[in-house]
């Protein structure tokens, strides 16, 4: 044994003889069900990284706002099209799915919600809060519109 | 880590003192942690207050989108989200980027290329707001 993680891989058999234990493996793919735990952090991994690609959008829009009436009405008009509302949508929701469990994440770093029960129960409120949050933001967006 | 067809063994006369010398630091590991839920925590109000901007401006034209920048706190704010917004997306996708991409070349490469498109955008929106607003 060079490093002291790997004390937790080793155990002794009944004859005393150390033994490798096995190495659990990656909680996503075909040995786990999916689970709460798994599921939403996954999720929160996947949503931020897609926010990103959503922020290029941003930066696009703020770039033709200031670059003239033309970039704008163009960009304006992208956005208003049925593929720019399918983007939009997904950007929401994946914003407000982050901004939720993001808050789940910072109750962990202060020490709160670890057991399974509260875990299980905030995953649950997370997924709710993103669909109606999701469900008024376009509710509001369209009634406007 | 040991070759797996070898039995395992335990040396126990080296302290871990002696393991972990010559390895390097943590270096800015805890800053990187610390700075993740900093921002975390600013773009709480932060996007919740972009969300309402983006219903506000929605079908705006251009002279509108000038109006709404031109007020101080609406400029401020904006800048405010884009310094918090990037920082926190430079952050996050180098803890992606590290997890998945193993060769160093490749690894440091996408590093690079990720965190130069990230101050470009972040640049490009800051101007753009300015330009809006002054």
């Amino acid at each position: 044994m060079k490093d002291v993680r790997e004390a937790l891989m080793v155990g002794r058999n009944t004859q005393g003889k150390l033994v490798r234990r096995p190495v659990s493996p990656f909680m996503i793919g075909s040995a786990y069900k999916p689970q709460m735990s798994s599921v939403s952090s996954i999720l929160h991994r996947i949503t931020g990284v897609a926010l990103g690609l959503g922020t290029l959008l941003l930066t696009l829009w703020l770039v033709c706002a200031a670059a003239g009436d033309g970039a704008f009405s163009v960009i304006q008009a992208v956005l208003a099209s049925w593929i720019g509302l399918i983007i939009l949508i997904g950007f929401t929701a994946a914003l407000f799915y982050h901004f939720c469990n993001g808050i789940r994440h910072l109750a962990w770093d202060a020490g709160k919600g670890f057991d399974l029960p509260a875990m299980h129960q905030s995953g649950r409120v997370v997924f709710a809060a993103t669909v109606g949050l999701t469900v008024i933001f376009w509710a509001v967006g369209l009634y406007i519109w | 880590m040991n070759d797996m067809n070898t039995d395992p063994t335990i040396h126990i006369l080296r302290s871990q003192l002696g393991r972990a010398r010559g390895l390097g630091s943590a270096k800015s590991g805890l800053h990187h942690w610390w700075a993740q839920r900093v921002t975390a925590i600013a773009l709480l109000p932060l996007s919740l207050y972009f969300v309402l901007s983006v219903l506000m401006l929605e079908g705006a034209s251009r002279t509108q989108m000038m109006g709404y920048m031109a007020e101080p706190w609406n400029a401020v704010l904006f800048l405010c989200l884009i310094a918090a917004l990037f920082y926190h997306l430079a952050l996050g996708l180098q803890t992606v980027i590290e997890d998945y991409v193993h060769k160093d070349a490749v690894r440091l490469a996408s590093l690079l290329a990720v965190k130069g498109l990230i101050v470009f955008c972040a640049l490009a929106s800051a101007v753009s707001v300015l330009k809006l607003a002054l």
